[in-house]
């Protein structure tokens, strides 16, 4: 029992305590209209290039920008506590790490599924881009899906927030990465081979493809293995995550830097 | 006493390897995702005009992501009351921490060149060195002049770097770093041309290629200057004011 209010009650008590990106003068700009502004730079640009459509962008950026709260609100899960000298006595409970944790991801994966899905609804109005009706439920799961394993990665960029004091700096790092290397902007067989075999490995790229896909006309089950291996990689990413988190804790507390600021 | 605020400022700002880093390295992943798109289309003049507008972005991610919240940070430091009790002008204070910001986007813009060299092999043309140079200049003093009063504008708005942040996309779109503006409405154009790096990104374009950057160098000028001016304006008053509410250290 108290696992489970660790799970539900301590996720979002912790949520809204250190995701101070809540407050509406930084959840409107940041959240609500930067992504449609990098839906937009990339579209004209494809424009400019005389490459892909509006839809390919809008559904590309519109889902990676799920990173940013993804990304952000999971490293501020540890950073956040240290800011507030409070990761000592998160640290010293005797609460169950993976509950701990993975409560914290929960609020996580639903902000980042707001995120996504105003992105697209907002992108697709202002882009004037068509998705069938038939197709938004099923992209509402795979941008469930998205959040879901982006917030896995998201867990092991916290854990190295144990160890990593400029994690914003960092999670900005990993933003551009998967920019760069999940097919979000340049479809996978159009990026060098090697950058490819990376994106398939990364969060986010499988989502992608599996939403264009659904707007292009295909059913769920078409797109079915795509989406499974999205929950896969995400499930890695995550229980990477749980075992770093583990090991830089029980590393924190040897070298005592768990407080280093 | 500009000179020494500007290599003081400088010297903090580039003291930390971390942030430097990450100054370079941010505009980075955005020009590759431009440089793989524009190799898609097999026109190696798209190519060099994606280079060239590529490393003038990172000079504008500098001062619309920093210059934004320079005062809150100024407040975090508890140095914000030094500054406004200067005897000296607060805008004279602030020009050169923003001049300062906008030089380290010089990084960026060499890394964005090397980048597409070595990777791409974008090889951008230089005909005119000197005015290329100048245009170079001239951009980054401009674009610190917007940074100026942006920093001013937004000193009561205790999330400012939110505000910055958001900025950054807007001005890579439309001040035609990467997108020619012929692609936008016309109301876009307007906008585009009010702000100085769209001249000053004219202007370094037409240095590389051998046109005629004059025009375009005194628009990015004249048009920094102004800014510059209206922030000096508005400082005053808004140093008032917060003096007056008792705002100064509000963080």
């Amino acid at each position: 029992m108290s696992s489970v209010r660790v799970f539900f009650v301590g996720g979002l008590i912790s949520f809204r305590a250190l995701f101070s990106w809540l407050n509406p003068w930084i959840y409107v700009p940041a959240m609500l209209v930067a992504p449609i502004f990098q839906i937009l730079l990339f579209a004209y640009i494809g424009r400019s290039a005389g490459v892909g459509s509006d839809s390919f962008f809008l559904i590309g950026n519109a889902l990676q920008y799920s990173a940013i709260p993804c990304l952000f609100a999971m490293a501020q899960a540890i950073a956040g506590e240290r800011y507030g000298h409070t990761l000592g006595i998160v640290m010293v409970t005797p609460a169950r790490r993976l509950p701990l944790f993975l409560g914290r991801s929960l609020p996580v994966v639903v902000n980042g599924f707001v995120v996504s899905m105003f992105s697209l609804v907002a992108g697709a109005l202002v882009l004037g881009v068509g998705i069938p009706g038939s197709a938004w439920l099923p992209l509402a799961l795979v941008v469930a899906v998205a959040a879901a394993s982006c917030t896995g990665f998201g867990l092991l960029n916290a854990a190295l927030a144990l160890r990593v004091r400029e994690i914003a700096v960092m999670t900005n790092v990993l933003f551009g990465l998967l920019l760069v290397f999940c097919g979000v902007n340049v479809a996978l067989d159009a990026l060098p081979g090697w950058m490819a075999a990376v994106g398939r490995r990364l969060p986010l790229t499988h989502a992608i493809e599996a939403a264009r896909g659904l707007a292009g006309g295909a059913s769920l089950g078409d797109v079915s293995g795509l989406v499974g291996t999205e929950l896969l990689v995400g499930a890695v990413y995550a229980a990477l995550g749980v075992l770093l988190l583990g090991v830089l804790e029980v590393e924190g507390r040897r070298r005592a830097t768990l407080e280093m600021q | 006493m500009l000179a020494v605020a500007y290599w003081l400022h400088l010297k903090m700002m580039a003291a930390s390897a971390f942030d430097g880093f990450f100054q370079i390295v941010w505009p980075l992943f955005f020009a590759t995702a431009a440089f793989l798109l524009y190799q898609q289309s097999k026109d190696p003049h798209a190519l060099v005009y994606a280079g060239l507008g590529s490393s003038v972005m990172g000079i504008w991610s500098v001062i619309a992501t920093t210059a934004s919240s320079l005062l809150q940070r100024e407040r975090w430091t508890g140095t914000l009351e030094l500054l406004v009790v200067a005897p000296t002008r607060f805008a004279l204070v602030l020009v050169p921490i923003t001049t300062a910001m906008a030089t380290l986007g010089l990084y960026s813009m060499v890394a964005t060149l090397v980048w597409g060299r070595v990777l791409f092999g974008i090889s951008v043309p230089v005909v005119h060195p000197v005015l290329f140079g100048l245009a170079i200049v001239v951009s980054i003093l401009s674009i610190s002049l917007i940074g100026f009063l942006l920093s001013v504008v937004v000193v009561r708005y205790r999330t400012a770097w939110a505000l910055g942040n958001l900025l950054e996309y807007p001005g890579w779109l439309i001040c035609g770093f990467l997108v020619p503006l012929s692609l936008f409405p016309a109301w876009v154009g307007w906008v585009a041309y009010a702000l100085p790096p769209t001249w000053g990104m004219q202007a370094i374009r037409d240095a590389s290629s051998g046109g005629a950057a004059g025009l375009d160098l005194l628009m990015c000028l004249g048009l920094g200057l102004l800014y510059g001016a209206l922030g000096a304006l508005l400082s005053e008053t808004v140093l008032r004011s917060a003096r007056a509410n008792a705002t100064v250290s509000l963080t």
